[in-house]
């Protein structure tokens, strides 16, 4: 099982002055069960990349098979689609438009054919695993602060439990604690029930903390497609697109400049925490790990 | 007097039924002490719900207290007849971007701003371009709002309010939807404006990396102030800001563990470069 996209292009605005090409020639191959980060500037296309995983877009040109269908093909239920592929919006306003909250994470499961009783099971069961105290359910979306809202709107998703889950900047807007409750609790999706997921976040420090593969999105092309350790190896020309290494890579690059022997690669902090005090205990004997 | 004081701060967020009967009251302020020195850079911490952008709304008379006394500009923000002049000098950018874009035309959406408080048209169109020259956004002057990304949306927005050259900028999380580069971006555009023109900068954030250039850092906990100090002071306690859902920058994170396990370097780093001292002394 698979989701690949043959060279697809995405123009915007097409035929007028500011016409503008978001998605050039792309070709990906996403296996069931990877957990995907994907990255890159302002502007480079990752929101209009997984806005196509779902079909919400159109493809200007170019192919998007799920599971071997084309889902272009005009008896291909994109309807159904939309359940199997659950995206979170950037934007949790774009997605919550219920009277309450509840009601907007009993959506998406009846809308897949759930019947009204599993449906509720099934919000109650999301609500409570991304951390929204019980007293916001049965409130207006509109009057929940902005971490609450993004916590209800990834709800309504995981409500409808999704075969692959596409997350667009998921994070933003959460406190540090909510942003690793709700990291972790995708992870356990895809270690548990092998999850596909695609993660696009701004935060270096996550992605390469969570996902297995990591795609770079530079000017509407893929720049880079690797594990974390590999992508962030060419921090200099990250730097170039508007990226940059977790801090930690620095700082162990600066060490190895200024003579300490800990190794170059650390993405994560616990990486950077084994190296320094491997080198460490080799120069003051043993320290507790 | 300081440029914002509050005190004892307190908005309740009252639900009525049909027949104006209170339904539910939600206390998302309860007692707040602020106090921002004319030209000072404080940021605002706190989990999810604990009353940041609450607060930041009634710094230019969103909402309005339920009780407690807050001084903007020395003025009251009870009185109506000063609603106007704090508008005025508190410019806010708005946590969700789409909320605060009005023209069909990037460059018309930044000239709105000075544009309504009387600037001469000249004027106003360099202000214009230097603010999207300094959130790097001038090539799409010509281009709808609506059609942009979403970071390049929020760069549009604080381009908006920088035009307005106010004495003082709220900013509710500007830079949760940037790459890398453009928060560097915007937080040193904001640093300049702070440190060059003497603009007073209230910044919430859920970075901790970006608090570190703040003179002073307040952390909220449902709804009341519990920690305020230097970045230094706040973030050298790690265990109390773990338990208000908060962390601190990474490489403080790191230098934290390493002490545990016994590695002797100082408290309280904040920086990279610190940190590469402290574990050279070592080697
Ligand atoms: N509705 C739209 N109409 C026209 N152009 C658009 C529209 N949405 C996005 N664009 C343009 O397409 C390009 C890619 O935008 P996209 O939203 O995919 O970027 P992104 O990588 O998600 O950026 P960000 O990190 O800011 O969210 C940008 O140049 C943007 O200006
Ligand atoms: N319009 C509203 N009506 C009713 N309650 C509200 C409204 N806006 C916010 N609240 C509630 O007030 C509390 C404080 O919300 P506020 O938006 O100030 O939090 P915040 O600190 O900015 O959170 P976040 O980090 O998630 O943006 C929350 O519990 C929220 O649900
Ligand atoms: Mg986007
Ligand atoms: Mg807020």
């Amino acid at each position: 099982m698979s989701i690949i996209l043959d060279k697809v292009n995405y123009v915007y605005s097409e035929k007028t002055a500011y016409e503008i090409q978001a998605l050039k020639n792309i070709n990906l191959k996403i296996d069931d069960g990877e957990f995907i980060g994907v990255i890159g500037h302002t502007g480079s296309g990752k929101s209009t990349l997984i806005q196509h995983l779902n079909g919400l877009i159109k493809a200007s040109s170019g192919g998007i098979y799920y599971n071997g269908q084309d889902i272009y093909d005009s008896d291909y239920k994109l309807k159904e689609l939309r359940g199997k592929v659950g995206l979170v919006f950037q934007y949790p306003e774009h997605q919550l438009f219920e009277a309450t909250v509840f009601a907007d994470v009993c959506f998406g499961p009846r809308n897949r054919g759930f019947s009204r009783k599993d449906s509720e099971l099934k919000a109650f069961a999301a609500l409570r695993s991304v951390g929204l105290s019980e007293d916001f359910w049965y409130r207006s979306p509109f009057e929940l602060s902005g971490g609450q809202k993004r916590r209800a709107a990834i709800a309504g998703v995981l409500a409808m439990e999704p075969e692959a889950l596409v997350l667009d900047e998921p994070t933003a807007g959460l406190d540090p604690k909510g942003r690793d409750e709700i990291l972790d609790l995708v992870a356990k999706l895809h270690r548990e029930r092998q999850m596909t997921v695609i993660l696009v976040s701004h935060s270096m420090e996550d992605v390469a903390k969570y996902v297995q593969r990591l795609i770079v999105m530079n000017r509407g092309s893929i720049l880079y497609d690797g594990t974390p350790g590999e992508v962030f190896a060419h921090y200099r020309e990250l730097e170039e697109v508007g990226l940059a290494a977790p801090q930690v890579t620095y700082l162990m690059h600066e060490l190895r400049k200024r003579g300490i022997p800990a190794a170059g690669t650390a993405t994560t902090l616990d990486e950077a925490k084994q190296s320094i005090l491997q080198a460490f205990s080799a120069k003051h004997g043993s320290v507790q790990r | 007097m300081n440029f914002i004081e509050a005190r004892k701060l307190v908005h309740e967020y009252i639900r009525r039924d049909e027949d104006d009967n209170v339904e539910s009251i939600l206390t998302a302020l309860d007692g707040v002490d602020l106090d921002v020195k004319e030209g000072e850079f404080v940021a605002i911490l706190g989990h999810n719900g604990s009353g940041k952008s609450t607060l930041a709304k009634h710094l230019n008379v969103l909402l309005k207290a339920s009780s407690g006394t807050l001084w903007v500009n020395g003025k009251d923000t009870k009185d109506e007849s000063s609603l106007w002049d704090i508008r005025q000098s508190a410019g806010m950018v708005f946590q969700n971007p789409d909320n605060q874009i009005i023209a069909s035309v990037v460059e018309e959406d930044v000239a709105f701003g000075p544009e309504n408080i009387g600037v001469p048209t000249s004027e106003i169109w360099k202000r214009v371009e230097r603010s999207l020259k300094s959130v790097g956004m001038i090539q799409y002057r010509e281009h709808s709002p609506n059609r942009l990304s979403g970071g390049q949306k929020q760069r549009v927005a604080i381009a908006g309010v920088m035009a307005m050259e106010p004495k003082c900028i709220v900013l509710d999380e500007p830079t949760a939807m940037l790459d890398p580069n453009g928060r560097r971006e915007v937080l040193d555009a904001v640093g300049q404006l702070n440190k060059e023109k003497g603009v007073t900068i209230i910044l919430i954030t859920h970075y901790m990396e970006e608090v570190i250039r703040a003179d002073r850092v307040y952390v909220m906990d449902n709804g009341k102030v519990v920690m305020h100090g230097t970045p230094r002071a706040i973030f050298s306690q790690v265990d109390a800001l773990k338990s208000y859902r908060l962390d601190v920058p990474q490489i403080t994170l790191l230098a934290y563990e390493l002490r545990k396990a016994g590695v002797p370097v100082p408290e309280g780093i904040l920086t990279r470069q610190e940190l590469v001292e402290a574990l050279c002394r070592l080697f």
